[in-house]
């Protein structure tokens, strides 16, 4: 039983990771139909810049330190995601398969400069006392660090749901999805939508990639593009362009990655996962959701 | 004479095909005869082309752009974007080496068995992968060859060496295969590959089935409402790029020696996919060249980076350049923004044709003995 919770809580800390990788690429794709492999650079860009952020900031206090640390990544994941939409991708709108590419090439470049800046090997993640120990769910001892992740991959699913139907980008950037060229005849601008949607992307990948640091306890360049592909997987599954089929798939993901690992050998999750994707793409050809 | 004059001004086609032969049959010559030629080529390679080193990039190379032209074969001719073309390289590299090195088969029995499952694989999960198009085929064929790239890495079964990869055993294969002073064979079975890919490649989309491959990318929903069923087309093509792929990847063990998990992962399906749009996308020559020079350039750019010239540079040029990955990373991200028809799309149609017209005018007025 202990087992059972144990697994259960890491499985959702890893949901929890492929969903804010996750969120982001969704709408992106939903919106503009890009699929952006430069994601997971934006994961990487954001573990580091905490990273970078924590080893500076040891004047602060363990809060505030850690606090800032992830405002920091935000910041730079927003920035970075932007910088990207505006210089690489807009260019190319209009060639959907010029902009995968540009992103495959960005994907390279932005993990080169990562592993020339920082190196290949994994770097110790500083992460507050506070955080740093197990508590205990229901008679089971779980890393506080699992219990963090899902709460905060919980608080960006809350605001991006806000975000989305409660505010006029949100109300814009739906009805993007669902009809970008009616908006655009609407005379509304989606072309600063799609900025936004960018900057929010980069925003909750890099909250992953700080996150990925606090749940392993270190990081390295290639948990972005590995973190990247369950990504991939999760929103296909979801279904593109929906917030909530990314959350649900991520769960479904994460759970049956953590359980099959465990109980069968480790690597036959990961086959597992592999296996439910060809599963569903098979049995609805068309692919989940809208956009295939 | 006079009409002699007229004749010469437009060469006829027969003499530009002879031309054609010609610099065909040269180029083959200059290929085959690389290992003979003790010749220095400062600049480009550090040794001189017939010592072993070099050979052995060039094998490399030749492999490469081989290869990057399969994938071209399905990207670029028939419109098919899949991420999981590594599968089909890994699968020659792993099944011959394996085979030799795991259940002592010879060299032949063991490449033998490599093309059968090029055969086999391919035409199954084709069948299965080919049911989805668009995205939905793209991810499809990334997650069957994830899941050979998790296998081959976790390795239950104790045969693929895991994260280490496995070499093969060399006291099982033909003596001309071993050694340093054989490099000249490995670099000759390499250019036999290409010029296997190269003819193969040729052939095929000169015939008819190859020509509406181009029409399935063109037009998919045309090609059906002809009355023809445009997923066998797909089928074929997938069937026969991803055959030709996994032979390369049989060549590759041979030449390296070895099967190396690198091959089995995204990034070099991701790769190809670089190779082929810097070259030019849907040329075949393009996606050759485009091969070959990112191997190159990702051999090279290693060695480039640890020159003086670029250590001593203050760390803002030093840190991105010491990178080969950021490089090619940005020439091809600048391929995509500037040249999207890639190398092949800089040289104009008109230069080649009008250079094979010069030199038929030559060959024509050399014939005439003048």
């Amino acid at each position: 039983m202990n087992a059972v919770l144990v697994l259960t809580i890491t499985g959702l800390g890893l949901s929890a990771l492929y969903f804010l990788v996750a969120a982001g690429l969704s709408l992106i794709f939903g919106l503009e139909d890009v699929l952006n492999f430069a994601h997971g650079a934006f994961l990487s860009v954001g573990a580091y810049a905490a990273w970078w952020a924590s080893q500076h900031l040891f004047r602060f206090a363990d809060p505030a330190r850690f606090t800032l640390a992830l405002v920091f990544a935000l910041v730079v994941g927003a920035v970075v995601a932007g910088l990207v939409e505006l210089l690489v991708v807009r260019p190319l709108y209009g060639h959907a398969l010029q902009q995968v590419l540009v992103t495959v090439g960005l994907a390279l470049a932005l993990s080169a400069l990562i592993q020339g800046g920082w190196g290949a090997d994994a770097r110790a993640f500083w992460v507050p006392r506070a955080l740093a120990g197990t508590g205990t769910v229901l008679g089971a001892r779980v890393a506080l660090s699992s219990l963090l992740t899902v709460a905060v991959a919980l608080a960006v699913l809350a605001a991006l749901e806000l975000f989305l139907h409660r505010t006029r980008y949100g109300a814009v950037i739906r009805a993007g999805v669902e009809n970008r060229e009616m908006v655009a005849a609407l005379g509304i601008d989606v072309r600063r939508a799609f900025t936004v949607v960018f900057c929010l992307g980069g925003m909750a990948a890099a909250l992953g990639g700080a996150l990925t640091g606090v749940y392993y306890g270190s990081i390295d360049p290639s948990q972005g593009p590995s973190l990247l592909i369950f990504a991939f997987i999760v929103v296909v599954i979801g279904g593109l362009g929906s917030i909530a089929g990314s959350a649900l798939a991520s769960l479904v993901v994460g759970l049956l990655q953590q359980f099959v690992n465990y109980y069968a050998a480790p690597g036959v999750g990961d086959l597992a996962v592999m296996l439910l994707l060809a599963l569903v793409l098979l049995v609805r050809p068309w692919g989940l959701g809208r956009g295939t | 004479m006079g009409a002699g004059k007229g004749d010469l001004k437009v060469p006829s086609a027969r003499a530009v095909q002879v031309v054609r032969w010609a610099g065909l049959a040269v180029g083959v010559a200059a290929v085959a005869l690389i290992p003979f030629a003790p010749i220095g080529v400062p600049g480009l390679f550090q040794a001189p082309l017939s010592s072993p080193g070099t050979l052995q990039l060039l094998a490399t190379l030749l492999v490469f752009g081989a290869t990057a032209l399969t994938y071209d074969l399905q990207f670029g001719f028939t419109g098919l974007l899949s991420f999981g073309h590594a599968l089909y390289f890994a699968l020659g590299c792993y099944v011959t080496t394996v085979s030799v090195t795991r259940f002592h088969l010879g060299l032949g029995p063991a490449m033998a068995l490599a093309a059968m499952a090029g055969l086999v694989v391919p035409a199954a999960l084709g069948a299965v992968c080919l049911r989805t198009r668009g995205i939905a085929f793209a991810m499809v064929t990334l997650a069957f060859a994830q899941a050979l790239s998790i296998a081959v890495l976790d390795d239950p079964l104790h045969l693929t060496g895991g994260s280490v990869g496995l070499p093969l055993d060399s006291t099982r294969l033909p003596r001309a295969f071993v050694g340093v002073f054989n490099t000249a064979n490995l670099y000759w079975l390499a250019a036999a590959y290409a010029g296997l890919v190269c003819l193969t490649s040729w052939w095929v989309l000169r015939s008819s089935p190859g020509r509406f491959w181009r029409a399935v990318r063109d037009n998919e929903l045309r090609v059906d409402l002809m009355g023809l069923r445009a997923f066998w087309f797909k089928l074929m093509a997938f069937v026969v790029s991803s055959f030709l792929c996994t032979l390369g990847g049989a060549v590759y063990a041979v030449v390296l020696g070895q099967a190396t998990p690198d091959v089995t992962t995204v990034d070099f399906t991701l790769a190809l996919l670089v190779m082929v749009v810097i070259g030019g996308t849907g040329t075949g020559w393009g996606a050759f060249l485009g091969g070959v020079l990112y191997t190159y350039l990702d051999d090279r750019l290693n060695q480039v980076a640890a020159a003086p010239a670029i250590s001593h540079l203050p760390p803002v040029l030093e840190l991105p350049l010491s990178q080969p990955l950021f490089i090619l990373g940005a020439i091809f991200v600048l391929m995509v923004l500037f040249f999207p028809h890639g190398l092949a799309g800089l040289m104009p149609r008109s230069l080649a044709q009008n250079a094979r017209r010069r030199l038929g005018e030559l060959v024509v007025g050399a014939s005439r003995g003048q």
